[in-house]
Order: structure tokens, then sequence, then C-alpha cells
């Protein structure tokens, strides 16, 4: 099981990270389609962090103890044995917040239009990390560790 | 009744501490035999999901905290509907009261709490008078609502107020008695306190502070209850929200050491060897104060109990992440909030205390800091985005005088600590000067 490491020296604080964080998580998987004809714009699940000049993004570290899964109320949150994802599972969430209160990354999004939160599921079902291979200045990279 | 078997494992209750239990142990013992005792008929079912249900933002079915089939390939053998009754623990055994006995290697009491009913009296042989903490609460609740106009919450903490919240979104006249000169008066300060107040309110509930029921009227179901200060006012439905008490029936008479919950160290065992308690029962180490405590809340209980599941197994863990943690929201307030909780104008010795409120956004944020600068405890009102941070920062007691004023950005985070703090934190999550 891995996870994405940055390099915020190379971080060039683009942000686009997380607009195609947002896209690998629209219907379409189009950058212009999800942003302008899907009925929700599609959300990141990553943040660039910044105290400029410093940026780096930073997103789900997929804990081998994962403190949001242990604090779901609902079990919307679960450890895949096999894969080492932590993932969410939004038909079983019911938007507590208590995952926010203990993700100690900060990993865990609020959707503001609902009472919902969303996560980085390491692009579950797609064939490359978004965010990785997307990144223009490989500031971001996959580890198996 | 004889012998019913004998088990390496066996766990006293069927909630968020067992469950915890369960999956720490089998992560490290795929062999030893386990059992489990369940005094209600359900499925592990999550009660902090009741005021979602009855609210109607979820079906029966997700109330269910792990899947239906989750015992079965855990291999657990449940014995539904039974309660434990006695331990013997010289012979390490426990009756039902049916009068059969388990043998154990291990024995985890996870058996929660029970909701305390004031000594009003009537309030608990009433019909339609209930608390809001299990299924049997929510089936009567459910039973009861199609004619229910007027409602009375006793009790103004976090529960009662969900309650208070949910039956109003039902449609019901809601009105909250509590005995304090604020609401939720245990958990938060007074200005978070008045934001809630403010919220419920304008949202239509009706407060009654200092104030509780002095009579209680009604042969069968309560019609109509007095308040202490002699208003009165019209009920048909009556739920009491006044707190939980631990249950600690097993413990007593084993040599198991009871301070309001069940004592345990850090491993979470007893006194008695092999006898180890979690969760809402259990009294356990809060690492904020140093003080061992009843610490009642879903992550604890959960925590608690899959540490309890390692040692039980075998492997040394400590329990150490546990202290007083909530989320809550009523109508559009979000709160979060963890650590001590320092109110009223007296700072005790040696803590200092920063906030900020801010009106037009309505949000507050407060932190309680020690000498050494560590934050002991914080709220978060309206603005809770990454919130966990700081629940990071006091676990790892770090001294946060370096950057105090970048504690109430709105979008704090990793990139506001002092370099070297950061990618410590963050250790090999990034990586350094790898071009
Ligand atoms: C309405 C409501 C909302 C809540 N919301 C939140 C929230 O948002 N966040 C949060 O952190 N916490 C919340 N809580 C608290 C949380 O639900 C508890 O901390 C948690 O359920 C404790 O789990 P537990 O395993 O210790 O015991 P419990 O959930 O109390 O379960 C104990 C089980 O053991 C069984 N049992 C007891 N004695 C015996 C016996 N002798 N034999 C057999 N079985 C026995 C009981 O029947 C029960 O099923 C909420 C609680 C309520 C009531
Ligand atoms: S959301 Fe936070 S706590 Fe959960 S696995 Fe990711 S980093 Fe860990
Ligand atoms: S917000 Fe959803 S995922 Fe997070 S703890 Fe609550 S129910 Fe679980």
């Amino acid at each position: 099981m891995g996870r994405i490491k940055a390099k915020p020296e190379v971080c060039m604080g683009c942000h686009l990270c997380e607009v195609w964080c947002a896209v690998a998580h629209s219907k379409s998987k189009h950058i212009i389609k999800a942003f302008l004809y899907e009925e929700e714009k599609p959300l990141p699940r990553l943040v660039v962090e910044e105290k400029l000049p410093l940026t780096f993004a930073l997103q789900c570290r997929h804990c081998a103890e994962p403190d949001c899964v242990t604090a779901c109320i609902s079990g919307a949150l679960s450890k895949d044995p096999e894969t080492g994802r932590v993932l969410h599972n939004p038909n079983q969430c019911v938007g507590c917040y208590s995952c926010v209160l203990t993700c100690p990354y900060g990993s865990i999004f609020i959707n503001p239009r609902k009472r919902e939160v969303i996560k980085c599921d390491l692009c579950a079902g797609l064939d490359t990390l978004y965010c990785v291979s997307h990144c223009p200045n490989g500031a971001l990279v996959y580890e198996d560790c | 009744m004889g012998n019913m078997g004998d088990y390496d494992y066996l766990i006293i209750g069927n909630s968020a501490g067992a469950v915890g239990c369960i999956e720490g142990l089998r992560s490290m013992d795929k062999n030893g035999t386990v059992a489990l005792v369940a005094e209600e008929e359900h499925h592990v079912y999550s009660r902090a999901l009741i005021p979602y249900y009855l609210g109607g933002q979820i079906t029966r079915n997700k109330m269910y905290y792990r899947p239906r089939d989750f015992y079965d390939r855990a291999r657990v053998s449940v014995i539904k509907e039974r309660r434990a009754v006695k331990i013997h623990s010289a012979v390490r055994m426990v009756e039902l009261d049916n009068g059969s006995r388990l043998g154990y290697g291990k024995l985890l009491l996870a058996t929660g709490g029970k909701p305390v009913y004031p000594p009003i009296s009537g309030l608990d042989k009433q019909q339609n008078v209930f608390s809001f903490h299990s299924m049997k609460d929510v089936l009567g609740i459910e039973r009861e609502l199609p004619a229910v106009r007027s409602a009375v919450v006793l009790g103004g903490g976090v529960i009662g107020l969900m309650a208070a919240e949910v039956l109003h979104k039902r449609g019901l006249d809601v009105h909250v008695l509590e005995l304090a000169d604020r609401l939720l008066a245990p958990v938060v300060d007074e200005t978070t306190s008045h934001l809630v107040e403010g919220a419920l309110q304008k949202a239509g509930v009706t407060l009654y502070l200092n104030n509780t029921i002095d009579q209680v009227h009604g042969t069968q179901r309560v019609e109509s209850v007095t308040l202490k200060d002699g208003r009165s006012i019209p009920c048909d439905l009556l739920i009491v929200g006044v707190g939980v008490a631990p249950r600690v029936e097993l413990a007593q008479g084993t040599g198991i050491e009871v301070n309001r919950g069940i004592v345990v160290d850090k491993n979470m065992q007893t006194a008695v060897p092999g006898i180890y308690a979690c969760g809402d029962c259990a009294s356990t180490y809060n690492f904020v104060t140093g003080a061992g405590q009843n610490l009642p809340l879903w992550p604890n209980a959960y925590l608690g109990g899959r540490i309890a599941g390692f040692n039980m197994a075998g492997m040394e863990r400590a329990f150490v992440q546990g202290t007083a943690m909530n989320a809550m929201h009523f109508f559009d307030i979000n709160i979060i909030n963890a650590g001590i909780n320092v109110t009223g104008a007296e700072t005790p010795d040696g803590l200092d205390v920063i906030q900020e409120y801010n009106k037009d956004t309505q949000t507050y944020r407060k932190f309680i800091l020690s000498e050494k600068g560590h934050i002991k405890g914080f709220i978060l009102v309206g603005q809770i985005a990454r919130a966990g941070i700081f629940l990071n920062l006091m676990r790892r007691k770090t001294d946060v005088r370096a950057f105090i004023k970048d504690l109430f950005k709105t979008d704090f985070g990793y990139a506001d600590l002092p370099e070297t703090l950061r990618w410590k934190l963050l250790q090999d999550d990034v990586i350094l000067g790898v071009v």
C-alpha cells in the first residue's frame, strides 16, 4: 500500500492538483465539461497548503490506523484490508463530522452542498492518480511503503 | 442450564466498543474462539444515528454499524437476547440471565451506559416517556409520533438538544427544560451556549432555563407537566435526556475497581487479570488531564475496544488518544470541541485562554493553553474545517506560542507551522530536497 507524497521544493502552487482531483471525481472526467455542464460542480479532495513562497499539496495519508475510521459513527469510513485504501461510502454517511474532528491532517473535506464529507480515494476505479499524473512539475509522487 | 462452552475471548455488549475489540483482536489472532453476549435483539447498530433516523435522513437499514454478515465473517458466536448477570472471576466464567455459563480466557466488558431518570414521581411509568438511547426508544417514539403535537425534552445537553431538533423537524411544538442557566453547560463555554440558544430559539424551539419538571400529570400517559416555576406545558411525548450512567453492575463483587466507571489501566485491563473494559461503562485515561475519567463518546469506545482487543490477543498497546471530544450540530450551527473546557470568567492556574468571536459570520474560536503553550482544549463554532489538526497538535503536546495568532486563521494548516515542526509532524509524508 502506498501514499502520495509532496515535494514542496518543486511545487509551484498552481493548484492544478486540486482541479484535476475534482475532475477525477466528476461524472464526465472532462476538465471543461465537468465544471461547465455538470449539475454539481466537482470538488477537490486535497488542499494546496500555502504560506508563500512555501506551497505543497496535502491529501489523505491512508493511515495504517486511521483516526477517521475509528471516529465514524455510521460505518461510512473503512480501511480496505487488501488495498490499504481508506474509503468513504457516501450512502452511509450522515455528515456528523466526527471524522473532521479526528483526522490529524485535515484531509476530510466538508461538502458545502449537503451534510456529507468527501475524501481522497486514491482515484479508485481510475487508471491513474490524477493529482500525480497531472502535476506539471512532478511535485507529487506516489510511493509504495 | 449448564455450561455453554469455553471461549478464548468473551465480549459482553454489542456496540462500538465490542466491534472495536473484535476488529483489533482479529487483526492479531485469526483462530482464537470469540463469543459475544448481547442483551438487545438487534444486529449491531449505532445509537449515535438515532437522531438521523428519527429525523428521516436515513433508513432503518443504515443504522447498522457493520454489514449483516460481520459476525460470521469475524467468526464470532453471538448470543443474543441474553444478559450477562455475574462474573465468577476465580474460575473465569460468566453467568447469563437464563443460568447458562460461559468460560473465557479473556473477558471484555463493553456494557455501555444506561439513561438516568431523575427522581420525579410518575416519570418512568408513563407510556409516552422515552429516553433517546436505544432501538427500543426509537421504536417507541416512532409509534407515538403520528399523534404527537407537543413534546417536552428534559435536559439541554447534547442528547436532549439532538432530540429537540429532530422533533422540531417532525413538525412538533418542542419545549426544552434545562436545570442549569444555559444549554450544554458542562460541554461548552458560555459563548457557545448562547450561540446554540439563539439557533434553537430562531428555529422556534421554546427553552426553559433554570427549570425542571415539578409534577407530571396523567395516569398512563403524560398529558402535561408543571414546571418548578409554576408554568405548565401540555405534552404528549416526553423525552428524558439528562445523562447516561455507566453500567458497572457486572464489576460489582469481583474485585474490579469502580470509580463511577469501571477502572482500567492504559492497556484497558481492570484490576482483575484477564478482564478488560472499554467505552461508556469504563473510566479511561484522558490524555489531556492525565486522569482516569468516563469519556462516553463513540471514538473513545471504538478505539478503547480496539486497543483492548490488541492487548487481549497479546500485543501490548496503550490507549492514550482519548479525551472529551465532540462534533455537534444544532440547526445551522456546527461545533467541534475537544479537551478541557474553561467556562466562566476565572481561568484556572497556569492556563491561558485566547478567543475570537466574529459577530458577522457567527464564528467563534477558543483555545485553552498551558504554561508551556500546549493546547489543552479548544472550541470551534461555525468554522470547523480541518479541526483534526488542532487535535493532533494537542495530542503531540506541541508548543503553539510561535504561531499563536495563526490559530484563528480560517484556513489554518500545516503551512502555518514553523518549518521543523511542520516536517516533523508530516514525517516521511513529504519528501524534502530531492529535486
Ligand atoms: C442519541 C445519541 C447520539 C450520540 N451521538 C454521538 C456522536 O455524535 N458522537 C459521539 O462520539 N458519541 C455519540 N453518542 C455516544 C455514543 O453513542 C456512545 O459513546 C457509544 O455508543 C458507546 O459505545 P459502547 O460500546 O461503550 O456502549 P453502548 O453503545 O452503550 O452499548 C452497550 C451494549 O451493551 C449491552 N449490554 C449492557 N450490559 C449487558 C449485559 N450485562 N449483558 C448483555 N449485554 C449488555 C447493551 O444492551 C448495549 O447494547 C451518542 C449517544 C446517543 C444516545
Ligand atoms: S482521512 Fe485522515 S485519518 Fe483518515 S486515513 Fe486519511 S489521513 Fe488518515
Ligand atoms: S461525517 Fe460521515 S464519514 Fe465522517 S464520521 Fe460522520 S458519518 Fe462517518
